[in-house]
């Protein structure tokens, strides 16, 4: 036998070798994932980046092998901002499709709306959006910023910055309704006043009473939790009638991109506590960037949603991939441990054990009038502390509800 | 206390406006001619976008407003002889014909333009009075609703067009048979009535976020004044508009927007429960 001849075999089988653990690995099913968001309806512009999230970070985790060597099916439904929908598709995801994780959500209303049907399930579902906080559902991953992150650092700076006098604009639902129920209880700990409060429907996209409502009130500040196209017309009717007050938001600027949105100087002196926003210059946020702009290059802002949705699958790969498993139980197992963390554009994120939400690191941003965000603050990494502090504790108790500050969990 | 007098004016004047602008060209489409137009709203977002895309190509905003109000009265038009005209007769299939259109027209505008445009920002201009500023584009929109109305006149009222077009609304067979050239006459119409939804669009685009889905923040307004108002323009769309106003702005003045939208969607069912036709019939046979 010469050596020609044992190299080609070796060869041969090296070939044969490799073709074999490759069919093994096609007949390995691909994972499937379900993601429900608006890319039509009122709110498609927030649906699209969150969309682009998703397709990138299933491009990017296909093309390094996939999650535990199985590659990932994106089904993407378009609920069109419709609750009903969304609870259609989400129960045609969950029980026809069989997906192994349901991602998606936009209004908080929606994701009320799924969460029933979630829980009757054994499917994780994460929902990405920041909210007005306090779910403690074990099927719920929540990848957003919260309260205790937005409001308990933005709220307190505002008071000091520019006084204690707030004037609410709130959109007319639960997202709108229970974080006006945070804006009191801090602005009551800190001794503020609210001074007006006004809760707008959805779809209302006339101003010129509200403007005159906040001017008679005279507020120090605006809180502007409006939500959705037409009621952002706020903002250039508030500018075309000299308003000029400064506004704080949660969901201004990193979310609905208003900014890139309207004329400058209507978002002028804007402030808004965020842990993902365009404008972050770290090496890690520019490559991030830099992958996105070159799937995406017609996307007018990487908004916070987006980015978060695109966490939300590095987060489900690192917690399948530690758990070795899809089931839910498995992956609660490493989140228990306090081991469930991804290395984001933003830095290092972890999910809480107790009330499986994420740590973020935030900053305070402010809108300038030719519409440039700078950054005044950086707050460092917060844990989403305060469903832990209330007593949800999801390792040992699954209470599948919803708190507030007036609606805490029964000491029993 | 002249601010406070002042402002419940302002107010008035703004919902007036509102009202009035985005319903006027429905009330010849669908209280004159009978065509239930659930793409109306799109006629208003075609205003908004073409407006938006003409100040950004660096015309003049008061020019691209009325070239957008002309754009959307010849999209009327070509909609009339391709759709519309086939349905006359046929109301109820109007309805969904027009809706079918309003769902193909957002859809595509989102495919193609995008889900967002960036706006072009309200003209500079504001004034105070007492602890109040006001924006003085809103008093033009106030002026230009009562120019479209003033212009309805006219155009119904002292041309011969107009004398025509009542005629053959009234009854089209006579009026076809004194020589009216009844087709032409809808076309015209329609076009002026969409031509009106766009100037609609065309003057609240700088105040508003553009979506495709804009021309709904306009349509239920719209409609429940048409409806309130019966089928004269002038004598129901106008006294519906004032009286809707003056619940609206009342209410939103004390109680805020929430109250201010139920109370007057309450006060329509209430006019339609008790006057059937629209205030137009009581207020038509008094002045007769």
């Amino acid at each position: 036998m010469n050596s020609g001849r044992i190299f080609g075999m070796a060869l041969l089988a090296a070939v044969l070798g490799t073709a074999a653990i490759g069919s093994a690995q096609a007949a390995e099913p691909p994972l499937k994932v379900g993601l429900l968001e608006d890319v039509s309806g009122d709110l498609a512009f927030m649906g699209m980046p969150k969309l682009h999230g998703s397709q990138l970070a299933v491009e990017e985790i296909n093309k390094s092998g996939g999650i535990l060597g199985r590659q990932i099916e994106l089904i993407h439904l378009d609920p069109q901002g419709d609750n009903a929908r969304y609870q259609e598709f989400g129960r045609r995801l969950l029980n026809r499709d069989k997906v192994d994780v349901l991602i998606g959500g936009i209004t908080s209303a929606s994701r009320e709306a799924l969460r029933p049907i979630v829980d009757r399930t054994t499917t994780p579902y994460f929902y990405t959006n920041q909210y007005e906080g306090g779910v403690c559902d074990a099927s719920m991953i929540s990848m957003g910023a919260v309260p205790e992150q937005q409001f308990s650092t933005l709220i307190p700076w505002m008071v000091e910055k520019f006084g204690k006098k707030v004037y609410v604009i709130a959109a007319d639902y639960n997202f709108g309704q229970i974080s006006a129920e945070w804006n009191r209880k801090i602005m009551k700990d800190l001794g503020g006043e609210v001074v007006g409060e006004e809760f707008i429907p959805l779809g209302v996209s006339q101003f010129a009473q509200t403007i005159q409502n906040i001017q008679k009130a005279k507020p120090d500040w605006l809180l502007t939790i409006n939500v959705g196209a037409a009621q952002d017309s706020f903002f250039e009717q508030a500018a075309a009638a000299n308003l000029n007050l400064p506004m704080g938001s949660s969901i201004k600027v990193m979310l609905g991109f208003e900014h890139k949105r309207f004329r400058p100087p209507a978002l002028n002196n804007m402030h808004a506590t965020a842990n993902w926003f365009e404008e972050i210059d770290t090496p890690e946020a520019n490559d991030f960037k830099k992958r996105w702009h070159a799937k995406f290059p017609d996307e007018l802002y990487i908004n916070d949603m987006g980015y978060n949705a695109y966490n939300a699958l590095y987060m489900y790969k690192a917690l399948v991939e530690k758990a070795k498993s899809t089931k839910l139980d498995e992956m609660r197992k490493v989140i228990a441990s306090g081991d469930a963390c991804i290395d984001a554009p933003e830095g290092k994120v972890c999910i809480d054990p107790k009330s499986q939400h994420t740590s973020h690191r935030m900053r305070l941003i402010s809108v300038g009038p030719k519409h440039e965000v700078t950054v005044e603050k950086d707050y460092g990494t917060i844990q989403p502390y305060w469903l832990g502090e209330i007593g949800c504790d999801l390792t040992k108790k699954n209470d599948k509800d919803q708190y507030t500050p007036s609606h805490l969990p029964s000491k029993s | 206390m002249s601010a406070e007098l002042f402002s419940v004016f302002y107010q008035f004047a703004d919902v007036f406006a509102f009202l009035i602008l985005s319903a006027a060209g429905l009330a010849i489409v669908f209280g004159m001619m009978g065509v239930i137009n659930m793409a109306h709203g799109e006629f208003i977002m075609c205003g908004a976008y073409v407006t938006v895309g003409l100040v950004n190509l660096g015309v003049p905003l008061p020019i691209a407003q009325i070239l957008a109000a002309v754009t959307a009265g010849i999209i009327g038009m070509i909609v009339e002889f391709l759709i519309v005209r086939r349905f006359y007769k046929r109301p109820l299939d109007s309805l969904l014909a027009t809706w079918g259109l309003s769902l193909i027209v957002t859809q595509s505008m989102l495919l193609i333009v995008g889900s967002a445009v960036r706006g072009i920002g309200t003209p500079e201009g504001s004034f105070a009075i007492g602890g109040y500023t006001f924006s003085t584009y809103r008093l033009v929109l106030f002026g230009a609703a009562v120019a479209v109305l003033a212009g309805l006149y006219i155009i119904f009222m002292k041309t011969r067009f107009g004398v025509v077009a009542r005629a053959t609304m009234q009854n089209a067979a006579m009026a076809k048979a004194l020589g009216a050239r009844t087709g032409r006459i809808y076309s015209i119409s329609f076009g002026i009535g969409t031509a009106l939804a766009g100037l609609c669009g065309a003057l609240y685009a700088p105040t508003m976020t553009l979506i495709p889905t804009m021309g709904a923040t306009f349509v239920v307004e719209s409609f429940v004044t048409v409806v309130i108002g019966g089928a004269n323009v002038l004598l129901g769309t106008a006294p519906a508009a004032v009286f809707l106003a003056m619940i609206r702005m009342a209410l939103n003045a004390s109680y805020g927007q929430i109250i201010g939208q139920i109370g007057m969607l309450f006060a329509v069912i209430l006019i339609i429960r008790v006057l059937p036709e629209g205030l137009s019939s009581v207020l038509v046979r008094r002045g007769r």
